[in-house]
């Protein structure tokens, strides 16, 4: 109960403010633009999302998702109110919990809002729209993840920018660290096990299986703990703070 | 109905609280007196649950804080120092907020807010942005919320700080009405307050209690009937420090 009062709260706030219209047009017209120009969209001819348009998210989140998350903790320390929830009668999880799935529903609607693309495919040709259904569920799994990890960065600090910056390479490390023009270069000057541990922290290899329409177990279990693991890093630096 | 024992605090090697004890009971006034820096805020904070203490024990209407923060906060009401508020939300919408996580719902909540609106005489800012507030009625809005569930025990950090001779009058007056219904602790480092409102009041110094009696007993005690004399008698200044 606590949980959805503070869910209300926050997701109000985004939208009560131009932040999350901000972002959610930016996103829209970065992804349209990206389909449409290197996705090779048209002439590809091809019903599918997979490389046209769920191939660009991993490198839109990365910039845009601390955006959007930024504010969740660094804004309550900077103005105080943590002293608020502290002293409210609900736990750190609550707060957690409710925090985290208000940012993530910013980027629900954002995705939603992509609808006009699945329409095309489908108006052009027939594609597999149980394929399509998975890459979104890719696409969401990814921006929770540098959600998650944006929260425990602000955890840390009273200042937005700080976040903003910090988050932002974290989150572009998770990208780059397994995407293979990258892995290619590390790996001549590298041993193999370090690039193979690199590539382990990765995205892509979790999020390319959903978006060829593999809903595999180990994907899930993979996105899952990351952002379980943050959430609960965000708890610990809370009391920690507290103590 | 406030129970402290042996509170204790300490940041890395410098004691905020030491040793602290006292109680507060029903309808009972507590003046919590002191210079900057005695420890009040730090001692307010552990017995709001905000803060852990290094050692010792706070309890609320019999429940200890410690054991079982999420019950004792719901007997709370806490006004903090710096009377934090979200800027984004109106007067009544906060207010709204803050009655949900109290788990106040329909009838009752809207009777609580309208009774707290009354209350801290805020009806003519009720759905105002609070971003466009001046700082007493921040103040006010602030004092509203922690009134808002109708607490058995008030605790409030400088409730008269930064407001006006007319506003500061109301306010006192207000503890005082309401002191003889609950148990209030409040910290102030104006004097006249303590005559204003206070049953009983302690100067704390260091972290520990230097003065503890109703304030005709503090007074006797005083070398020219003076609580003025007194406190500088009793705490430390900086400029001793610096000598």
């Amino acid at each position: 109960m606590s949980t959805l009062t503070i869910y209300k709260r926050e997701l109000k706030s985004y939208f009560s403010q131009p932040t999350a219209y901000a972002i959610i047009v930016v996103f829209l017209l970065s992804t349209m633009a990206f389909t449409f120009t290197f996705g090779n969209f048209i002439r590809a001819g091809d019903a599918s999302l997979e490389w046209s348009f769920f191939f660009w998210h991993p490198w839109i989140f990365m910039l845009l998702a601390p955006a959007v998350g930024m504010r969740l903790w660094s804004d309550e320390q900077r103005n105080g109110t943590i002293e608020l929830l502290g002293t409210f009668p609900l736990t750190t999880w609550n707060a957690i919990l409710g925090k985290y799935l208000a940012a993530l529903s910013v980027w629900l609607v954002a995705l939603t809002l992509t609808f006009p693309i699945v329409v095309t495919v489908n108006y052009l040709g027939d594609p597999d729209n149980g394929a399509i259904l998975a890459g979104y569920l890719g696409s969401l799994l990814v921006c929770g993840t540098f959600l998650a990890l944006t929260m425990l960065v602000s955890a840390f600090t009273r200042d937005q920018v700080v976040c903003l910056i910090v988050s932002t390479i974290a989150c572009a490390l998770m990208v780059f660290c397994g995407y293979d023009d990258f892995t290619r270069e590390i790996s001549k000057a590298t041993s193999p096990a370090l690039v193979e541990a690199m590539t382990a922290l990765s995205v892509w290899d979790h999020s390319r299986s959903l978006d060829r329409g593999l809903l595999r177990l180990q994907d899930l279990v993979w996105f899952g703990s990351i952002i379980f693991a943050c959430l609960l890093g965000t708890s610990a630096i809370l009391s920690a703070k507290r103590s | 109905m406030i129970e402290v024992e042996q509170l204790t605090k300490h940041f890395g090697s410098k004691m905020a609280v030491d040793d602290l004890s006292f109680t507060v009971k029903k309808g009972e006034v507590l003046g919590f007196l002191g210079p900057n820096g005695a420890g009040k805020s730090t001692t307010m904070r552990m017995i709001t649950g905000f803060i852990a203490p290094s050692s010792g024990e706070a309890k609320v209407c019999g429940i200890s804080v410690i054991d079982d923060p999420t019950q004792a906060k719901t007997k709370i009401g806490y006004l903090p120092e710096s009377a934090p508020l979200y800027a984004d939300m109106t007067v009544t919408g906060f207010l709204k907020f803050c009655a949900d996580v109290r788990g106040l719902r329909g009838t009752e909540r809207k009777d609580a807010i309208e009774r707290a609106i009354d209350t801290c005489f805020l009806s003519s800012v009720a759905h105002q942005s609070i971003d466009t507030l001046s700082k007493g009625y921040r103040h006010r809005t602030c004092l509203a919320q922690a009134l808002l569930h109708d607490p058995e025990v008030l605790i409030l950090d400088e409730p008269t700080d930064g407001l006006d001779p007319n506003q500061k009058h109301e306010v006192r007056q207000l503890i005082k009405n309401l002191g003889e219904k609950k148990a209030i602790l409040f910290s102030t480092h104006i004097l006249e307050e303590v005559d204003a409102s206070c049953s009983r009041a302690v100067i704390v110094d260091r972290g520990r209690i230097v003065a503890d009696g109703t304030p005709q007993e503090l007074k006797e005690r005083a070398p020219e009937g003076s609580l003025t004399e007194l406190f500088r008698k009793l705490t430390t200044r900086d400029t001793d420090e610096a000598a």
